[in-house]
């Protein structure tokens, strides 16, 4: 072996032994859980049984949906937030307040979910901040109660996972040639269809990778659904950790894992399929 | 004949720093109008006014009549060729092209029919599905333009759109889009730093330098007869002396070079007695061992090297208190035997000296 290749290996071990050790050989050990089970007498045996729990157990799959929908739902608010706000930083914004900005919208993530979370709580709770200063100002009468409610709860995740759409609409936009715009207002477009036709095309791939990844985050999220979200808004990271934790079922559990996977994988194919998009492409 | 252009007193500045100066020019219909200007001088910011992305400080701009001020780019009559094109590279050809149709509400089957005829116009036939970055530099430049005229525009601006041509295209295209404007007849304001693009394709141009206009003019004028003298550096290849004035008789001075020559030149130039004057000769009206003498300023100069460049060779020489003069080496044979070294005479007529007075 020559010393080129010898080094390429020295490289790659760590990358090899963090991906087997603990993403493989985990998920090897689940996937076989997942299909184990007990017959009447309590003797282990190979069964589909915690698969087709989710389909025949209407509060399995309905969680899903929810979950999915929700998570649907709130990467499109982060879009429609994050749009405007990537092209201030990136085409309207001085080059020296750019990167101050960036920094802004950093700083949360500075600190941790769980106590950005409280904060939001502590905002919004009927004894909250929010609610003393609207009763002081006489705009209401009696305090509300903002938390523990589906809306609130999108709110949280869009919060949680703006950043991650904005970076890569930052970068993306960025690479816009301003003359492109002009061009575009130039032959006759307006603001709208500038829009349409030139600023969205070209995001397209930035687009398409800041919205699985917070489709993904947003779907896989526990905390913010679990404290800001109601007490029958159940999120499916929840059905899958009562399974672990409350009901001991570990192969109930680990098959409720695996369906997430599969399932959100299939709902980010479709959302490439329909707009025909590669994810080689988006990746580049 | 009507003014497709006209502009007035435009003044646009930027805090402290005056792009464009009082500026006031009339660009009469269908004509080809070419700004000049060294890079910085405010062409593309007037450009910018005139096609609506910026708004002038004071001044007022009509096309065709109509006042433009306020009115923003996408309902003013006017196009704009981008330095860099600004094709759009998420459509194709025939999408590009028909952009602006789309925006005005015409109808498919009509959108295709004016697409496919401005197609042909810029002979880029069946060019229509092919994407952006299949096409060479010339035809992406053909595509820019086409996009404009299919809205058929007042007025075309074009901001140096051949800049980015290697030499070779550069000509061609030049060629390319004079015969254009001629046979679409839309008015064309053509920008560059390029003065062989403004002279070959104008038929007025106008010399600009730090924000103001110093002489508009055919590009005979200007390079026969500069008003200024940054015109006359500008414009064209000059040999330069500076010296003062001994005699001035009507129609003629004589003038005393600071390097001790005595010449006679036309003399346009209110210049009394004693004044500083600046000096130009364009290289082609020094000739090479003149025959006849008679009436011309001759003296001797030494050639330093033959600047070979086909039809366009020149002399490289120097007087001998070292002043380099530029000479046009005809390309008849003559002067075949001019060797680097050789000490020649040289002359050149009054009529083609240029005088200025020199600023103090």
């Amino acid at each position: 072996m020559n010393r080129s290749r010898l080094a390429f290996w020295i490289f790659f071990a760590p990358v090899i032994m963090w991906l087997v050790l603990l993403i493989v050989l985990p998920h090897l050990d689940l996937l076989t859980m997942s299909f184990r089970g007990e017959n009447d007498y309590g003797d282990p045996i190979w069964t589909f049984e915690n698969y087709t729990n989710f389909f025949t157990e209407p509060v399995y799959w309905l969680t899903f949906v929810r979950t999915a929908l929700y998570a649907i739902i709130t990467t499109f608010i982060t879009f429609l937030l994050a749009m405007p706000v990537s092209f201030f930083i990136a085409k309207l914004a001085r080059t020296r307040a750019q990167g101050a900005l960036m920094i802004l919208l950093l700083l949360p993530f500075w600190v941790s979910e769980l106590v950005r979370i409280y904060g939001w709580m502590i905002l919004l709770r009927e004894s909250g901040v929010l609610n003393f200063f609207m009763l002081k100002l006489g705009i209401i009468d009696t305090p509300i109660e903002m938390l523990y409610n589906d809306a609130t709860m999108i709110m949280g995740l869009v919060y949680t996972s703006m950043l991650f759409m904005v970076v890569p609409l930052v970068s993306v936009m960025d690479s816009l040639d301003d003359s492109l715009i002009e061009a575009a207002h130039d032959l006759g477009a307006g603001h709208l269809t500038i829009w349409r036709t030139i600023i969205i095309p070209h995001c397209k791939p930035g687009i398409t990778s800041g919205s699985i990844v917070v489709f993904m985050l947003a779907l896989g999220n526990y905390l913010t659904p679990n404290l800001m979200g109601g007490k029958n808004s159940l999120w499916f990271t929840e059905q899958i950790y009562n399974q672990f934790i409350a009901s001991f079922n570990w192969n109930q559990g680990s098959a409720f894992g695996f369906l997430l996977l599969l399932l959100s994988s299939l709902i980010i194919w479709v959302g490439l399929k329909l707009t025909r998009q590669k994810l080689g492409e988006v990746a580049s | 004949m009507s003014n497709d252009l006209s502009v007035r007193n435009m003044v646009k500045k930027f805090d402290d720093f005056t792009a464009v100066d009082n500026v006031t020019f009339d660009v009469p219909k269908g004509s080809f109008f070419s700004i000049l200007g060294p890079s910085g001088c405010g062409k593309t910011t007037l450009l910018r006014m005139i096609a609506g992305f910026e708004e002038p400080t004071s001044g007022a701009i009509e096309i065709r009549g109509k006042d433009m001020l306020g009115v923003p780019p996408n309902h003013r009559p006017v196009n704009l060729v981008f330095q860099h094109l600004a094709l759009f590279p998420m459509m194709n050809v025939e999408e590009n092209i028909a952009f602006g149709l789309k925006r005005r509400g015409v109808k498919g089957p009509e959108i295709r029919k004016q697409t496919d005829t401005m197609l042909e116009r810029v002979g880029l036939p069946g060019f229509g599905g092919k994407q952006i970055n299949q096409l060479s530099g010339g035809q992406k430049q053909r595509v820019a333009i086409a996009r404009c005229l299919v809205l058929e525009p007042s007025v075309l601006l074009l901001d140096e759109p051949l800049g980015a041509l290697d030499l070779k295209l550069r000509e061609q295209m030049k060629i390319e889009l004079k015969k254009l404007q001629t046979k679409i007849g839309t008015t064309f304001i053509y920008i560059t730093h390029d003065q062989s693009e403004a002279l070959v394709m104008s038929d007025h141009v106008a010399v600009m330098n730090n924000g103001q206009f110093e002489q508009i003019g055919t590009p005979q004028e200007l390079y026969g007869k500069p008003k200024t003298p940054f015109v006359a550096q500008f414009v064209g290849d000059n040999n330069q002396w500076s010296g003062n004035v001994t005699q001035s008789n009507p129609g003629e001075i004589i003038i005393a070079t600071d390097d001790g020559y005595s010449f006679r030149t036309k003399g346009d130039a209110p210049c009394a007695d004693g004044c500083r004057v600046n000096l130009y000769l364009r290289p082609e009206a020094i000739r090479i061992e003149p025959r006849q003498t008679e009436g011309l300023n001759v003296f001797d100069v030494q050639v330093k090297s033959i600047l070979f460049d086909g039809a366009n060779s020149r002399l490289l020489t120097t007087t001998k208190e070292e002043h380099e003069l530029i000479v046009t080496l005809p390309q008849t044979r003559k002067f075949d035997h001019i060797k680097p070294g050789d000490t020649i005479s040289v002359g050149w007529h009054p009529e083609s000296g240029i005088c200025f007075e020199a600023e103090a």
